[in-house]
């Protein structure tokens, strides 16, 4: 039998007790241990002593310094507000070209373009303006509604097919297959005709079928070459850019039953300076007129 | 009788085996093996989730939202509580040298209805129907069963108490009673809500606004303080002096370290709403007792880590050792990291963040899965009646994929959730804020994919246990040669 109130491997006494074989030395408490605690507990007093802490019924105490979190972000806005109000005001005064023209404006435009940009229009037309099927690439020069300034500025002031915004850029590309406009023959020959417009026809014949009814369908807005007309924002159909894919399939589809994108207006969700800013950075991304 | 061969579990002790309820340890055990593949298998579809979105399906049933709830309940009700119960039923008993109070048919109702309560809040997650309390999202029809569950429970665990042939109680059982008592309170607490119908499954709680998120971090929090913290302090505080047949450190240091543990506690929750509208005051309390919580927390690390003394080398040869030992030096790495995290200047970093994920993570993975895995190697052997476990190696084997596991988990969060918080206020000269919110997620892809094959890891490791477990029930002996070159423990 061993002592039950010895360790016999440190010789340390125990509690004396036992449960299903496990016994307890009697250590002290660790120095360091107690140290650290009371070093905690006080750094906590002297906390609550410059902070705001404890409650009473009605109240609370308010520490030395009347530290309040919400005069702190109120105070930090206002600082950061205020560090960039003069370029805002300049913003604000002149013209989007007047900006492009002067390399200080030019500069901050630009930094608040792209942070504007990042936050509000990368989730489609993705980062740097590189583009997604469906939402235009910014980075090019072929623009649906045109790539000069004052162009871009009215598209993200209103949008395209913009709910709630009389001003915003409309039209609608009628639906030739499932209103019957065009029987299938017709919609394959013009597609084909389309297609031979970049060089790619796959049926001559059928392409040559599809010229007239080209004229007579989509001239009007397409213009007679395929060039495109910003007016009614038809892209060009002559080159290789094509906003839902220029596969045989996918033209067909888009003569069919045409997918119309729709932007929203940022007039009342950003600023006008802001608005300037993207304006800038958007021209600037590589297809500026 | 010599504390040495009781701890060995042989003689005397063997022969009052019958005279506890077995059975029901043996069910939670399984049940606790189960539930942490099944949370860990759910935990590595949701990482790969938030890694490949495209893995949500497209399906409402199995979309991030819905599944990660699954994960959360799977792993700290499920896997956990299992394991506390478990654990508690067994410790209780022999710690007390009494059979479970109330009957052998009362413990079987508290097993049924507790894996019930899980299927039910499980299925609701899944059928989209929540609470949207996080870590408490059950619907208040799941909320009462537990409730009733849970009484009988804090019931069997009392009356057991009370009945002890022991003259003191064991400090295991301070920490099992604490956890029972205060989740009866957190849970009933934060869960009082008005159903719409009888009928229903929709009910609204009875708070509103800043008071019913702080009721929610209130109970969140002391979920890891009472739940993951105080109850697995007691799973700690039997099996580590058991496996390692040593005295515990120190019984001064668990009596002051258990009460200011329970004290501090309950204070900490507000820090969960650092610079939100929390009123100023309930921040600098929820921080400043955060802080104070340290040592209390560092009490059971030392008291865990130091009864090794004059028992050091048992860990090169013993793997279940080793998982054990390992649990405390994540639970202390955990408990210092969650201080500084409080710290509202830090906490202004890391909030929000993949770093938040990464020390739950350490906590969960690190302090409760391991010592849960080192209760389990213990328990099967011993409850099963075999002679040791079916191989040392396999411990060994899973032992070091789920550290690896663990450290490719948290170190990856720790970079995502730091990098993260740094793209977050990131400033150019001119005030404008340098990237935005998708270019944030797009930078943590990488990270995404490296914890997820931690989880992977862990999942692996985990597996390797249901077989060893398997094979240690069905009675087989793997021959090998022995760890470190000491002989295998063996246990009767």
């Amino acid at each position: 039998m061993t002592d039950i109130n010895r360790d016999e491997v440190t010789g340390k006494p125990t509690t004396g007790h036992e449960w299903d074989g496990i016994r307890e030395l009697n250590t002290p408490l660790p120095r360091w241990w107690l140290l650290v605690l009371y070093a905690c507990i006080v750094w906590s007093i002297g906390y609550w002593v410059v902070y705001p802490a404890w409650p009473s019924l009605t109240n609370y105490t308010k520490g030395m310094f009347g530290y309040n979190s919400r005069a702190e972000l109120a105070e930090n806005l206002a600082a950061a507000e205020a560090a960039q109000s003069q370029w805002l005001s300049r913003i604000d005064q002149n013209s989007v070209e007047a900006i492009e023209g002067d390399p200080e404006l030019l500069n901050f435009a630009m930094a608040g373009g792209r942070a504007a940009f990042n936050e509000n229009c990368a989730p489609c037309h993705a980062t740097g303006g590189a583009g997604r099927p469906g939402f235009p690439v910014l980075a090019d020069d072929e623009w649906i509604w045109g790539g000069t300034l004052a162009d871009i500025q009215q598209t993200i002031q209103h949008g395209i097919r913009a709910a709630d915004d009389a001003e915003t850029r409309i039209t609608d590309m009628p639906r030739f297959g499932i209103d019957g406009l065009l029987d299938r023959t017709q919609v394959n020959d013009v597609t084909e005709f389309v297609l031979s417009l970049s060089g790619r026809a796959t049926d001559q014949a059928a392409a040559e079928a599809g010229q007239q009814i080209f004229a007579d369908n989509c001239a009007a807005c397409h213009g007679p070459a395929g060039q495109g007309l910003r007016e009614f924002g038809a892209p060009n159909l002559t080159d290789e850019i094509w906003l839902y894919g220029g596969e045989k399939k996918e033209v067909i589809a888009q003569i069919h039953n045409p997918k119309m994108g729709v932007m929203p207006h940022w007039i009342g969700r950003l600023d006008s300076a802001r608005i300037k800013m993207l304006t800038v950075y958007v021209h600037s991304l590589g297809g500026g007129e | 009788m010599s504390s040495a061969v009781a701890a060995a579990g042989t003689g005397p002790v063997h022969a009052k085996h019958e005279t506890y309820n077995e059975q029901i340890v043996k069910l939670f055990t399984l049940a606790t093996v189960f539930w942490g593949v099944v949370a860990f298998l759910v935990g590595v579809v949701i990482a790969l989730q938030l890694a490949f979105p495209f893995l949500n399906l497209g399906l409402e049933w199995t979309s991030f939202g819905r599944l990660r709830p699954v994960h959360t309940s799977a792993a700290i009700f499920a896997f956990g509580g299992n394991a506390l119960l478990g654990t508690s039923l067994y410790v209780v008993q022999r710690t007390c040298r009494a059979r479970l109070w109330g009957g052998d048919a009362l413990a079987e109702f508290l097993f049924w209805g507790y894996q019930l309560f899980i299927v039910m809040a499980a299925l609701g997650y899944v059928l989209g129907i929540t609470g949207g309390r996080e870590y408490a999202e059950p619907e208040w029809y799941v909320d009462l069963w537990l409730t009733l569950v849970w009484v009988v429970y804090l019931l069997i665990f009392l009356g057991t108490l009370m009945k002890r042939k022991e003259p003191h109680i064991y400090v295991a059982n301070w920490f099992y009673l604490a956890f029972i008592v205060t989740i009866a309170i957190l849970h009933i607490g934060n869960n009082l809500a008005i159903p719409v119908s009888f009928f229903g499954a929709k009910s609204y709680s009875l708070f509103s606004g800043v008071q019913d998120a702080m009721l929610q971090w209130w109970y969140g929090h002391n979920a890891v303080g009472f739940f993951l913290t105080a109850g697995f302090l007691g799973i700690m505080y039997y099996f580590v002096p058991k496996q390692a047949n040593r005295p515990v450190y120190s019984y001064r240091l668990s009596i002051v370290h258990f009460w200011s543990l329970i004290f501090l506690y309950i204070w900490a929750g507000p820090h969960h709403l650092h610079y939100t509208s929390l009123p100023d005051w309930t921040q600098t309390l929820g921080m400043t007792f955060s802080v104070m919580l340290w040592m209390p927390s560092w009490g059971g690390m030392i008291n865990g880590l130091m009864t090794l003394s004059g028992a050091w080398d048992k860990l090169r040869t013993d793997p279940v050792l080793r998982f054990l030992v390992t649990s405390v030096g994540f639970y202390g790495m955990s408990t210092f990291e969650g201080p500084v995290m409080s710290i509202k200047a830090v906490n202004s970093l890391s909030h929000y963040t993949d770093w938040t994920i990464g020390h739950v993570h350490s906590g969960a993975l690190g302090w409760v899965a391991f010592v849960s895995f080192g209760a389990v190697y213990f328990l099967v052997p011993v409850l099963w009646k075999r002679s040791g476990l079916y191989s040392q190696r396999l411990v060994e084997w899973h032992f070091w994929t789920a550290t690896f596991g663990i450290v490719l988990y948290i170190t990856s969060m720790w970079i995502s959730g730091i990098m993260q918080g740094l793209m977050w206020r990131a400033y150019d000269t001119l005030g404008f804020l340098q990237f935005s919110f998708v270019e944030t997620v797009d930078a943590m892809h990488p990270y995404y994919v490296i914890r997820a094959l931690g989880g992977v890891l862990f999942l692996l490791g985990s597996l390797i246990m249901v077989y060893n477990v398997a094979r240690t029930i069905r009675g087989d002996r793997r021959q090998e040669t022995a760890i470190g070159g000491a002989t295998a423990p063996v246990r009767a």
